[in-house]
């Protein structure tokens, strides 16, 4: 192996890195008896960044030549930085070589526009085929839906990848025009439209006829740049609920700007809004898992999700009418709404219930986070009764039982959607 | 009334149907190698009867269910102390009881057995992403482990789906056993020396070494400097796991 490889490789994992997308779940993508690997059920993080971020993937451009000059983007044209190309075979080799040694669970493949977009979208549709035709390849694999690419290779490109994204990046039309003026939503909206509507018609006819050939079958996701651009966590997580509800996203991401740019266009961050962004996957974690509507989790009154405690438990605060919840009798849906209480708690109190009633020793060691639900929720003890329900109190009580950290730990968010983190342990733990 | 088994889940399950048999419960029950002898009690000693294990598999599995045959396995692999006895209780009372228990969260017995059970799953998952292969010059991916509890029987499947076209090896060094996958067939294999507690560097091709580094320099550059936070990496990958991974040597 030539050191040209090793250059080309830090430069592009370099500048690939801010996709914080790293799923590798999601889909099912069965193996052949002499091919290589599979994408089935859960994704595996095969190791961590020093920032705690999963590595599943092989996360590289195929280029960071780039025509376009995005504010926000690393890669930008009117930035100093050093530029590298991989060829096809070289993306193939190493996707390979790492794939058998158990490194990774597959490609994500992204790119700089170089020419023109069907010319750089083609390239990575051309690898993604020779993966899966010449190598017999069936692991993961996610590409890039470059905006503004012609349908047909849309198209191909979901015949060989796991999933597919395209990145809004910045949260509304008009602050993308400001940062990135080559760029539009329509441009964006339109592949992802494209998408769903493959997605799901190729999905219904495959319970029809079963050798339809798989179309995505990971679905799409896509990414929000938060912090860069003056948007409210309410428009944010209303544009997230359209993304999920309309083009049936699967993920929706969201990326703390981190200033790597001194780009004039943008706001001279200190450092990266992480604990925001936390929040924000908590809050995305509610609407996905916990049945939330966005509407009960931001609104007018409060478009900002709380910093210091996370946001069921802000919504738990704000309605004091719906509490305490009983866990021997309430729905399955309540029980999930009581602060400290997560999805495996939920399931585990409502078939526990059946053998008896439950006591608070009893949801302690089910694993439900005491110092947080005891304010919400009855047992049979009944000891919620002593402890009356005055919102400031409580949220007094909770932010002093704890030192807040100065570098609050990020969740376990950027993968593995199927065990989703209890809501969540972070500034309240310990 | 202790009972001494020879350390084998059949052996284990043989003891629970012995005691039934007998109707001497058991107030502990130790592998033979692990057995130190008491003043006071003399234990039974029950020899491993296949028959007698599966027809006590039979009867749980009936009662409720597979989930709760494969409970008891995983947990029984955990090789935690006192494990047995957990299982044993579990068994009893899983017989004894009219309703299925197996999701019974308010008895100890079965909270225990499914908190072992999680711990189990937590270190199948963490081989199965912690595996790291090495080719060797005959053309055989070799890996070595030593995990936590005993879950190379319960890991090997996951790389025969993936890999059925290779030759490959994940060996167990606290353990001394393998599994080894021929590109057809699996079997467990036991190597005669200890000397594969590390692959030397004249068994391994050329191009292995190259992978390996470039490895190294993706996860380098993988990483975003303004973001650092240790402790969660480290609550991620346990320092314990270290000698596993390319990337951290």
């Amino acid at each position: 192996m030539n050191n040209r490889v090793k250059e080309k490789l830090e430069i592009l994992a370099d500048a690939a890195k801010y996709d914080v997308s790293c799923s590798s779940s999601g889909s099912k993508r069965k193996n052949t008896k002499d091919g290589l690997g599979n994408a089935t059920g859960m994704g595996i993080c095969h190791t961590y960044t020093q920032d705690g971020r999963c590595v599943s993937l092989l996360k590289i451009l195929l280029t960071n030549h780039c025509i376009f000059d995005c504010a926000y983007c690393v890669s930008r044209r009117s930035n100093d930085v050093k530029r590298a190309a991989f060829t096809v075979q070289e993306v193939v080799d190493l996707t390979i070589n790492f794939y058998k040694r158990n490194y990774i669970e597959g490609l994500f493949l992204s790119s700089g526009i170089f020419k023109d977009v069907d010319y750089t979208m083609e390239r990575l549709v051309r690898i993604a085929k020779k993966l899966r035709t010449e190598h017999k390849f069936n692991g993961y694999i996610h590409l890039k839906a470059i905006p503004g690419a012609s349908d047909e290779l849309i198209h191909e490109a979901g015949l060989y990848a796991d999933r597919l994204s395209v990145n809004l990046e910045i949260p509304s039309e008009m602050s993308l025009k400001k940062v990135a003026p080559e760029k539009d939503y329509a441009s964006a909206y339109k592949p992802m439209n494209y998408l769903s509507k493959t997605i799901q018609g190729l999905k219904e006819e495959k319970k029809v006829i079963k050798s339809t050939p798989n179309f995505s079958p990971g679905g799409q996701s896509t990414q929000l740049v938060i912090g860069a651009t003056p948007e409210n966590d309410k428009h944010i997580l209303e544009l997230a609920g359209s993304l999920y509800k309309e083009q049936k996203l699967k993920r929706v991401y969201y990326s703390g700007y981190i200033p790597i740019s001194d780009d004039e266009r943008l706001p001279a961050l200190r450092e990266a809004p992480l604990r925001r962004e936390n929040r924000l996957y908590q809050a995305d974690w509610l609407l996905r898992f916990y049945g939330f509507k966005v509407s009960e989790i931001v609104d007018d009154e409060h478009p900002h999700l709380d910093l210091e405690l996370d946001p069921k438990m802000g919504y738990a605060l704000r309605h004091p009418q719906f509490f305490p919840v009983d866990v021997n009798k309430a729905d399955y849906e309540w029980i999930l709404r009581i602060p400290g209480v997560g999805v495996k708690s939920a399931k585990k109190i409502v078939q526990a219930r059946k053998f008896g009633r439950l006591r608070r020793e009893h949801l302690q060691k089910i694993g439900v986070v005491w110092k947080r639900a005891k304010y919400f929720l009855i047992s049979a003890d009944r000891d919620f009764i002593n402890l009356g329900f005055n919102p400031e109190v409580i949220r007094q009580q909770l932010l002093h039982s704890t030192k807040p950290k100065k570098n609050p730990a990020q969740l376990d968010m950027f993968n593995t959607p199927s065990t989703p983190p209890l809501v969540n342990s972070l500034i309240l733990s310990k | 009334m202790i009972y001494r088994y020879d350390g084998t889940y059949d052996g284990l399950l043989s003891v629970v149907f012995e005691s039934y048999r007998l109707k001497v419960p058991a107030t502990d029950i130790i592998a033979e190698h692990q057995f130190k002898q008491g003043l006071f009690e003399s234990p039974i000693q029950v020899e491993t009867n296949t028959e007698q294990a599966k027809r006590v598999r039979v009867g749980l599995e009936k009662k409720c269910g597979k989930q709760a045959t494969t409970l008891i396995y995983r947990c029984f692999l955990s090789e935690q102390p006192r494990v047995e006895n957990l299982i044993y209780h579990f068994v009893r009372t899983a017989m004894r009881e009219p309703e299925n228990v197996l999701h019974n969260y308010r008895d100890d017995t079965v909270l225990q057995l499914h908190q072992v059970n999680k711990q189990i799953g937590r270190e199948v998952h963490r081989m199965h992403a912690f595996v790291r292969f090495q080719e060797t010059k005959d053309g055989m991916l070799v890996a070595l482990i030593n995990p936590d509890f005993n879950v190379l029987p319960l890991s090997g499947q996951h790389f025969v789906a993936r890999y059925p076209a290779l030759e490959w090896l994940i060996y167990d060094t606290k353990r001394h056993y393998g599994w080894y996958y021929n590109k057809h067939k699996s079997k467990f294999i036991t190597l005669d020396e200890k000397q594969h507690r590390h692959l030397a560097d004249d068994l391994l091709t050329n191009e292995e070494n190259d992978y390996q580094q470039l490895w190294q320099s993706y996860f380098k550059a993988t990483n975003i400097p303004e973001r650092r936070n240790m402790k969660l990496h480290l609550q991620h990958v346990p320092k314990r796991y270290w000698s596993f991974l390319v990337e951290k040597w």
